[in-house]
């Protein structure tokens, strides 16, 4: 019992700490090449495996992918590498081909031709 | 694991559904006809916001504050983008794209009445309400005969009230809740689902094996938590009728304003009543009670998208007598008569309820709950010459915070929560009052890796004044070997204080002699029960032909450490005491449900229970409960026509097996009932999309258990006992009834 309290206290002050700082839960949206469910998960463990990336969430019909972020850990920019070194092509960054490659077939996005 | 939050947490779940809301059809034509698309994905630009139309091409969304273009695509058809201004409402004809159509083929995947978790970690069905409408009649007790996961059983042969067991075990040892605020339990646990109208159930899920630890520490087989339907998504009237040959008439109004963007409200009003005398078995006693329930409810929905609030505040009242006995017996001439055997129970009831939740606008995987409710349950009862009153008081309040550790991969939720019970008994001439107390904290941890793994894991810690201070720790675990492959698994404990007279009502209708083993126990000087449940399950998803199905085995152990045991087993006589032995209940379930089309579906169940009980006369099975039951229901439905008009078929069997009897004048000691199969089937005609009718038959194979009161003829002589009932009483019974909707 005492320890679920001891628990509470600390976990409730937190999320309230977490609300004041804006900053360290920055919302950004941006743009994945992909196609199916499969991308999906994909790129959001990409995201997810950012320290610092608290929420992923792509979106199939628009390519559109939301994270809330710690720019401090996670900046935007790392965020992009990590789902482009999964094979899908961002706003920012671009995937290598041989990664792209080998993805299922039903995660072969139209892509234009680099180089 | 979203779904899986909000199925089991009402306040992330009322979230999505209360905000404000744009409503649409999606449509398309073909020649001069318009036909509804179902299945059309519908999402804002730019955003994760996003549904599909249903089966008539229908859908609602949430509004949002900034963005107004809505993107709407469908394999076959131009995607198309729509700005929507202010707009509550808007009607979207999609085109066929030339490049893209697909000849011959529709993809179209109709929604299913029964949905099996695929995505949670427990084992969850969720039943919506176009399964609820399959069922004959009325209310919540009647809303299983078609779900294999619980059977449905009769308790005495005299309320005809319908009693439902899950794992072998009947209700006491589920959990059923409210939109998550316990319901059935205490006092109202013999009749307490009849109290709540059908037509007011937006949706049922069902949890197999030990629950959630945000719900508290008493489900032990399973928890069955119903949805309300909600003033702000709910329609603006409903009007329902019933009529049976049996006698019994129905009444339901239901409607729905918002009176701004902020508030809405809803006001529920149901009635029945049955008046004419049944006794179709010539035993001189009615088959089915003389009954009449008003109830109503006043609910009040507050949403504020853009402060991130939503809050629910409802109040209801319920009034109910059943008049049981002898045919002729009359109340006001017959009571205390020892010549005509008469009962009547009456039954008022009120519940007030309040909700809040918060989400944190900046954040929205963080979010805050609060839930109260408080009911009063009074039932004044006599049955022949015995007497039983209860007058159930009764508080709980729940806080709960829901966030993440580093990502959403790992979410939390930490609670508190305090129940408060009163009771204040009369059993024949003795007195019982009780009050329980309890005080509880949880924390309740989930990860899913995105992929193929997720688990539950759950501790929560209680304080009660009469089964003391005690840890309920719980676990589940799902991994998908590949994605047509689920497997489950669960663990945990429950316990609870039992109800002897309140959950084994039916004793009143026998002239046994009540005797309790006391062994200094805190409850009816009885120890509280307690049991361990676990569980595996595996489910496999194929396709099949051009449908597609899936098969489904589980198997769930429910261990007793301690129970409270009511012994039916020497005639004359019920006793109650605490568990000496092992005590267990197995169930083995194996079905197979498949969807041959859009059309027609197929559900079959094949059932095995094993459920024995250390009784002083030995370890026996658990008397009326059949070992096999089997069971099918076969669903057939037109294509729904541009104006909404349709045909829906569905029929069902259920085989019931051999079931132990106890010993009494009727009936051998080490008897056995006989088997015997039922059958029920509906057929509804939709004429428009708001207004159809629909009938049916129950028990048309004419099933009957023939003799159900033992010693009719002297219902004062010992032998008089009404509680050993393992079949119907009575037989074909053909309804009629019609909803019509704004």
């Amino acid at each position: 019992m005492k320890k679920l309290i001891i628990i509470l206290m600390i976990t409730l002050p937190l999320g309230v700490k977490g609300q004041e700082k804006l900053n360290k839960n920055t919302k950004a949206s941006f743009e994945v090449s992909g196609n199916c469910e499969m991308c999906k998960k994909r790129i959001e463990k990409a995201a997810l495996s950012v320290k610092g990336v608290k929420m992923a969430n792509w979106d199939i019909p628009t390519n559109i992918i939301s994270v809330i972020h710690n720019p401090e850990k996670a900046p935007i920019q790392t965020v992009h590498e990590a789902i482009a070194t999964v094979g899908h092509d961002t706003s920012l960054s671009k995937a290598d081909s041989e990664v792209y490659d080998k993805l299922p077939m039903c995660c072969l996005y139209d892509r234009d031709k680099i180089e | 694991m979203k779904h899986i939050l909000s199925l089991l947490l009402s306040v992330t779940c009322l979230m999505t559904i209360a905000q404000e809301t744009l409503d649409g059809t999606i449509l398309t034509k073909e020649g001069t006809q318009d036909l509804p698309l179902p299945g059309a994905s519908i999402y804002w630009l730019g955003t994760q916001e996003g549904t599909t139309s249903d089966e008539e091409g229908k859908f609602n969304l949430p509004l949002q504050k900034s963005i107004d273009q809505l993107i709407i695509s469908y394999i076959g058809f131009k995607t198309d983008t729509v700005q929507i201004q202010n707009k509550k409402k808007i009607i979207h004809f999609l085109i066929p794209s030339e490049a893209e159509t697909l000849d011959e083929v529709t993809l179209t995947q109709r929604r299913k009445a029964i949905q099996k978790s695929y995505l949670e970690a427990q084992n969850i069905v969720n039943v919506n309400s176009a399964e609820l409408l399959k069922a004959a009649c009325c209310n919540l007790s009647e809303s299983f005969e078609t779900n294999p996961s619980i059977d449905v059983n009769f308790s005495d042969a005299l309320t005809g009230t319908k009693q439902i067991k899950m794992l072998g075990l009947t209700s006491p040892y589920l959990l059923i809740t409210e939109e998550n605020i316990p319901m059935v339990r205490g006092a109202s646990q013999a009749y307490g689902l009849t109290f709540t109208p059908g037509t007011w159930i937006e949706s049922i899920q069902i949890t197999k094996g030990t629950g959630s630890v945000a719900n508290g520490f008493e489900s032990i087989a399973g928890q069955i938590n119903t949805e309300i339907k909600k003033p702000f998504s709910d329609l603006p009237l409903f009007i329902n009728l019933f009529t049976s040959a049996n006698g019994r008439q129905e009444v339901n109004l239901q409607g729905n304003k918002k009176l701004n963007d902020k508030w809405s409200t809803g006001l529920f009003l149901h009635a029945n009543q049955r008046n004419q005398a049944m006794d179709q078995n010539g035993d001189a006693f009615l088959d089915v009670p003389l009954a009449d329930q008003v109830n109503f409810l006043n609910r009040w929905q507050y949403t504020n998208p853009n402060k991130g609030l939503v809050s629910f505040g409802s109040f209801r009242w319920m009034k109910d007598r059943k008049q049981i006995g002898a045919v002729g017996y009359n109340p006001s001439l017959d009571r205390n008569s020892n010549s005509i055997w008469g009962s009547e129970i009456k039954t008022n009831r009120i519940d007030a309820s309040l909700k809040v939740g918060y989400v944190f606008p900046e954040i929205t995987y963080q979010s805050f709950g609060f839930q109260s409710a408080y009911s009063r349950h009074d039932q004044e009862a006599y049955y022949g010459p015995r007497v039983y009153e209860i007058d159930h008081e009764s508080f709980y309040a729940n806080l709960l915070f829901n966030s993440i550790i580093r990502n959403t991969k790992n979410k939390f939720k930490a609670g508190l929560n305090v129940t408060f019970d009163r009771y204040l008994e009369t059993v024949d001439q003795f007195f019982f009052n009780r009050t329980d107390r309890s005080f509880g904290g949880f924390f309740e941890y989930s990860f899913d890796n995105l992929e193929n793994f997720s688990l539950v894991g759950g501790l929560r810690a209680d304080i009660h004044n009469n089964l003391g201070t005690f840890f309920t720790p719980r676990v589940h675990l799902r991994y998908l070997p590949n994605p047509k492959t689920i497997l489950r698994a669960s663990v945990g404990n429950g316990r609870k204080a039992a109800n002897i007279f309140a959950e084994n009502q039916t004793l009143f209708g026998t002239n046994r002699v009540i005797s309790i083993v006391e062994n200094g126990g805190s409850i009816y000087g009885l120890n509280p029960e307690k049991a361990w449940n676990y569980g595996v399950s595996i489910r496999q998803l194929f396709n099949l032909g051009s449908g597609s199905g899936d098969i489904t085995a589980d198997y769930y152990i429910t261990n007793f450490i301690d129970q409270v045991v009511a012994d039916w087993e020497q005639k004359h006589q019920i006793s109650f005491y605490n568990l000496e032995g092992p005590s267990r209940a197995n169930s083995f379930q194996l079905s197979l449900d498949y969807s041959l089309s859009k059309a027609l579906s197929f559900r079959f169940a094949y059932k095995n229970y094993d459920v024995k009980t250390t009784y002083n006369s030995g370890f026996l099975q658990r008397p009326l409960q059949a070992q096999n039951i089997f069971f099918a229901n076969v669903g057939w439905e037109t294509e729904r026509k541009s104006n909404g008009a349709q045909w829906r078929w569905d029929l069902t069997y259920h085989s019931i097996g051999a079931q132990r009897l106890v010993a009494t004048s009727r009936d051998d000691k080490g008897s056995y009932s006989p088997s015997y199969g039922l059958w029920n089937s509906q057929l509804t005609r939709a004429l428009k999309t708001n207004f159809e009718i629909y009938s049916g038959m129950e028990n048309f194979g004419n099933y009957r258990q023939l003799n159900p009161i033992i010693g009719a003829e002297n219902p004062f002589g010992a032998d008089f006992d009404t509680s050993q009932v393992y079949a119907p009483i009575f037989g074909r019974m053909i309804y009629a009834g019609l909803r019509w909707n704004l």
